[in-house]
């Protein structure tokens, strides 16, 4: 086995040092009533190349997006990594370093950190940001603990439009955190001010999806109105890529934001490892999940960077602290302060405003193809949702016979709507992938 | 060095975004940014040496030795990071019908079925993100099954040498927590134990091996006393690396199981993560594991979303993907082999510990497993020398330092891990450089605490890190939160872990 290093002969001098006549020695506390009589029942071993082969074999039966033009979307998106995410993340001492304990070990990924929540602060709008939390889903979770501890109160409002993974996982963790979780219906696509802010009387939290998950970008600024005049905090749930264009949460009075940050900066990866970003007002610092990175001195004055606010963190406050959170996604994180850096203010504004083109652009050429904008009211970024005429998974089924992948169907999570499509246009689509997608979707009438 | 927000000028620029060539619709002007977010402008070139100065300036296990305890830092073999990258996993959408993802469906399936059978149970979940989220999943799973027979049970058991994460997952869950004492040779204390447990106790959280590098020599009679009232038992799987194929978790009386797959697994550490945290259970706990579940159907692999007793979903979609695949290909690599792992891991561990227990005083004198624990007391009676500094003195030999002031019941605790991947030269050469540093404290103690000496900052001063609370880089204006209350980021606080 080429990943150990002691010979025969270091074994036997070891053994001799430690004063042992055998390996099974070692082992002496193991009462043998639990001791593993046999060997492991798994697959033999396989060299490099036979693993390579192996694991080739595996891909090779997956269709990915390079083998299918593809508008799936509906959370995780396919947009651009650029070579120098790759180049970086290739780096050893990035790549296999722990978490930075040691900070004079670890000021190149310490400051990585304070680079990450310096860019998610100005995405956001908002005074603080984590080292990073699992996914866009459980940040919302973590959001409601916050708020929990925060207001003193045990319910939550999401809106139904927001991301049902994200919903789904709030009501997972409610139980444990003492809340209560009330969703409040989409009228047409986006939710009511009124009754998200009746919803909100004696909430926690109230958290809404900006886009939501129809790709309709919700009267954001009303939302958070009816909320914080309730008394509970707003938390938008929110796409990186679209905050080049759309105003930043903490701008239109949102407590915390929270969202997936795969779209910036990681690789599609059949839904993980992804990074999930959460931002809050100062007034909520101390109750933030979570690694923090801030900057000090050393003994000699000079600037350097150490985790901090760690009297938040259960490796200190055990039970009392504000999450159990302690591995987290930082090198998804890092990839993604890589892509904002490569993309800068006006490239994130520029890829905003070409999915924002292309999806008109599609918009108007699958309605001249015969199939009706489910919300043709709206104003959508990225996605957009179709009424097909037959069976969304029959259609999936029809359009992936001739290479495309349509959408993603939303009577998966939505009731009343199993011929419809969730449609997702990227920078990565182009105004021809477009037109193939309009001439599989003139078929179906 | 500088911050790449400090090296941004207006106008540079390194990636281009192709054009649309098409009208960009207007948004509505209530929903319109007014001020674009201040994200670095910088070409290619300042990006990549920017980002190259950094991982300079960063130890990582390629660096170097990396005895972090209870970390696990082994070394990350590169054809995992090879086919982590075929375009069929990396490029494979998650929402991708099941048919278009049998690939990776098999993988996971075969993932879970070598699981399985490390842990000597039945079903296996792999959605969990990191070790901690399988720890809050495990709790989970204990509320609802009590609750489908039910059971009112509120209290969980932890033991003091417990990783902080795990009485924070049993109040993340709702649980009460009580906590059981450690005897005298370093095993939980049974006697204590059965004070503890009654009918409302609904499980005890355990590592074992424990965070001492002990295997507990009672936990037969452990696991009897929480079975007899019906209580779960719950393995915190961080010291898995000790046992794997030489004793089970299941054959020890666990009914839940977490596994870290970047620790036992190698999954690379990445600066703190991504990890994974799948879970292993007895038949009775399977129907409220998270949907959805794979299932195999003959060649068929399917995604299971009815599941009706479920807890529902703990994360998006099915689990941390790119760190299956490079758990399984590590696993494939070794075979049933991997108990070669453990063994190497637990040999170099006692090495260690034969050539340190002289210079450093050792609280419980018996063999360790994967790790052991040293204490710094002596050198801090008789020298004033902490476990912080020689920590510190540490990195002037060129070693990451080892986790300190963890477990907590060791004064002045020095948590040593080498793993299995370390050659007899290295083990050598780091004791030598302990052994140098006890010599050190006597003779020359200013050496250890103006250490470190070579590295790109000299000690950090974390106390007013917390009290000015600088989180982000302030542009033009100086907008901090407000200060610590407490004596925060105490130098004596746990290090590692």
């Amino acid at each position: 086995m080429g990943y150990l290093s002691l010979t025969p002969a270091d074994r036997e001098e070891m053994l001799a040092t430690i004063g042992v006549a055998s390996l099974e020695d070692l082992f002496a506390d193991i009462p043998t009533g639990v001791r593993f009589g046999r060997a492991l029942d798994v697959p033999p071993a396989l060299t490099e190349q036979e693993l390579v082969e192996h694991l080739s074999e595996l891909a090779a039966r997956n269709v990915h997006t390079g083998a299918e033009l593809s508008f799936l979307g509906a959370g995780i998106y396919d947009h651009y990594v650029p070579a120098v995410v790759d180049a970086v993340l290739s780096r050893g001492e990035l790549l296999t370093a722990y978490t930075p304990y040691q900070p004079e070990m670890s000021q190149g990924v310490l400051q990585a950190i304070f680079e990450y929540q310096t860019a998610i602060c100005e995405l956001t709008g908002l005074d603080v940001s984590n080292a990073s939390g699992y996914d866009g889903t459980t940040v919302a979770a973590d959001a409601c603990y916050v708020a929990k501890h925060a207001t003193g109160k045990s319910k939550v409002v999401v809106a139904e439009a927001l991301n049902p993974q994200v919903r789904q996982v709030v009501k997972t963790y409610a139980p444990g955190f003492g809340l209560e979780v009330v969703e409040v219906p989409h009228r047409a696509g986006v939710t009511d001010a009124n009754e998200f802010g009746e919803a909100a009387q004696d909430a926690a939290c109230a958290i809404f999806g900006q886009p939501n998950f129809f790709g309709c970008l919700e009267r954001a600024p009303e939302l958070v109105e009816a909320a914080e005049d309730a008394g509970a905090l707003a938390v938008a749930h929110v796409d990186p890529m679209s905050l080049g264009l759309l105003e930043a949460p903490g701008r239109y009075g949102c407590a915390l934001a929270a969202g997936e940050g795969q779209p910036a900066g990681n690789y599609l990866s059949y839904g993980g490892p992804h990074y999930g970003f959460l931002a809050a007002r100062t007034d909520l610092v101390r109750r933030m999940p979570g690694r923090i990175v801030g900057e000090t001195t050393d003994t000699a004055g000079d600037r350097g960077y150490v985790l901090t606010l760690q009297t938040r963190e259960q490796h200190i406050r055990r039970e009392k602290a504000t999450s159990n959170i302690t591995t987290n996604q930082t090198l998804l994180a890092l990839a993604g302060l890589i892509y904002l850096s490569w993309l800068g203010p006006q490239g994130l504004r520029e890829v905003g405003e070409t999915c924002l083109a292309l999806g008109e652009y599609a918009k108007q050429a699958l309605t001249d193809a015969g199939v009706e904008l489910l919300f043709p009211g709206e104003a959508t970024f990225k996605e957009f949702a179709i009424r097909v005429g037959r069976p969304a998974r029959e259609a999936i089924r029809a359009a992936r016979e001739q290479g495309v992948h349509p959408g993603y169907a939303l009577g998966r999570d939505y009731q009343g709507m199993d011929d419809v499509l969730l449609v997702c246009v990227t920078e990565k689509r182009t105004k021809a992938d477009v037109d193939r997608l309009a001439e599989v979707v003139a078929q179906w009438n | 060095m500088e911050l790449i927000y400090e090296k941004s000028r207006p106008g540079r620029r390194a990636g281009r975004v192709p054009p649309a060539e098409l009208p960009v619709p207007e948004l509505p002007d209530e929903l319109r940014r007014r001020q674009p977010p201040r994200l670095p402008e910088v070409s290619e070139p300042e990006l990549v040496r920017h980002f190259t100065a950094l991982a300079d300036r960063t130890f990582g296990i390629d660096t170097g030795f990396y005895p972090l305890g209870s970390c696990t830092m082994k070394h990350n073999p590169r054809v995992n990071e090879r086919v982590v990258e075929l375009p069929g996993f990396r490029d494979l959408h998650p929402h991708q019908e099941e048919e278009g993802a049998q690939g990776a469906l098999e993988l996971m399936w075969n993932l879970q079925e070598i699981l399985a059978e490390i842990a000597g149970l039945p079903a296996v979940t792999l959605q969990p993100a990191a070790g901690s989220q399988g720890e809050l999943t495990g709790l989970m799973l204990m509320r609802a099954y009590f609750a489908d027979r039910g059971e009112e049970r509120d209290t969980v058991i932890t033991a003091d040498t417990a990783h902080g994460t795990n009485p924070a997952s049993v109040t993340m869950a709702g649980y009460k927590l009580a906590k059981v004492e450690t005897d005298a040779r370093g095993d939980v204390d049974v006697d204590h134990l059965r004070t503890l447990v009654d009918d409302r106790t609904a499980g005890l959280m355990l590592t074992n091996p424990s965070t001492l590098g002990l295997f507990d020599e009672n936990i037969e009679e452990v696991a009897r006393v929480f079975h007899d009232t019906g209580a779960l038992l719950y393995y915190d799987g961080a010291n898995l690396n000790a046992v794997c194929g030489i004793s089970r978790p299941g054959d020890m009386g666990f009914d839940i199981v977490h596994f870290n797959l970047h620790k036992t697994f190698s999954q690379p550490h990445g600066g703190g993560g991504p990890g994974g945290g799948p879970l292993a259970v007895r038949d009775r706990l399977a129907p409220f594991l998270p949907a959805p579940a794979i299932t195999r159907d003959g060649d068929r692999f399917r995604l299971e979303f009815d599941k009706p007793k479920s807890i529902g979903r703990v994360r998006g979609f099915y689990g941390p993907f790119g760190v299956f695949v490079r758990s399984y290909a590590f696993m494939r690599a070794y075979g049933p082999e991997l108990k070669e792992m453990s063994d190497a891991a637990v040999l170099n561990a006692n090495y260690l510990l034969a050539r340190l227990r002289d210079a450093y005083e050792l609280p419980f004198d018996r063999l360790c497993m994967h790790e052991f624990v040293l204490s710094a007391r002596r050198l801090k009676r008789e020298y004033g020398i902490t476990a912080l500094d020689v920590a510190k003195r540490l990195m002037d030999y060129g070693f990451h330092p080892p986790t300190i002031y963890f477990p907590l019941v060791v004064p002045e605790a020095l948590m040593i891990e080498p793993t299995e991947t370390e050659t007899k030269e290295t083990l050598d050469a780091f004791a030598d450089a302990m052994n140098a540093i006890a010599r050190e404290a006597a003779e020359e103690p200013e050496l250890l605490k103006e250490a470190p000496h070579d590295r790109p900052v000299q000690r950090l001063d974390e106390v007013k890190a917390a009290k000015q609370a600088v989180v982000k880089y302030a542009f033009d204006e100086h907008d901090d939160v407000p200060a610590e209350p407490a004596a925060a980021g105490a130098a004596d606080a746990p290090k590692g872990v």
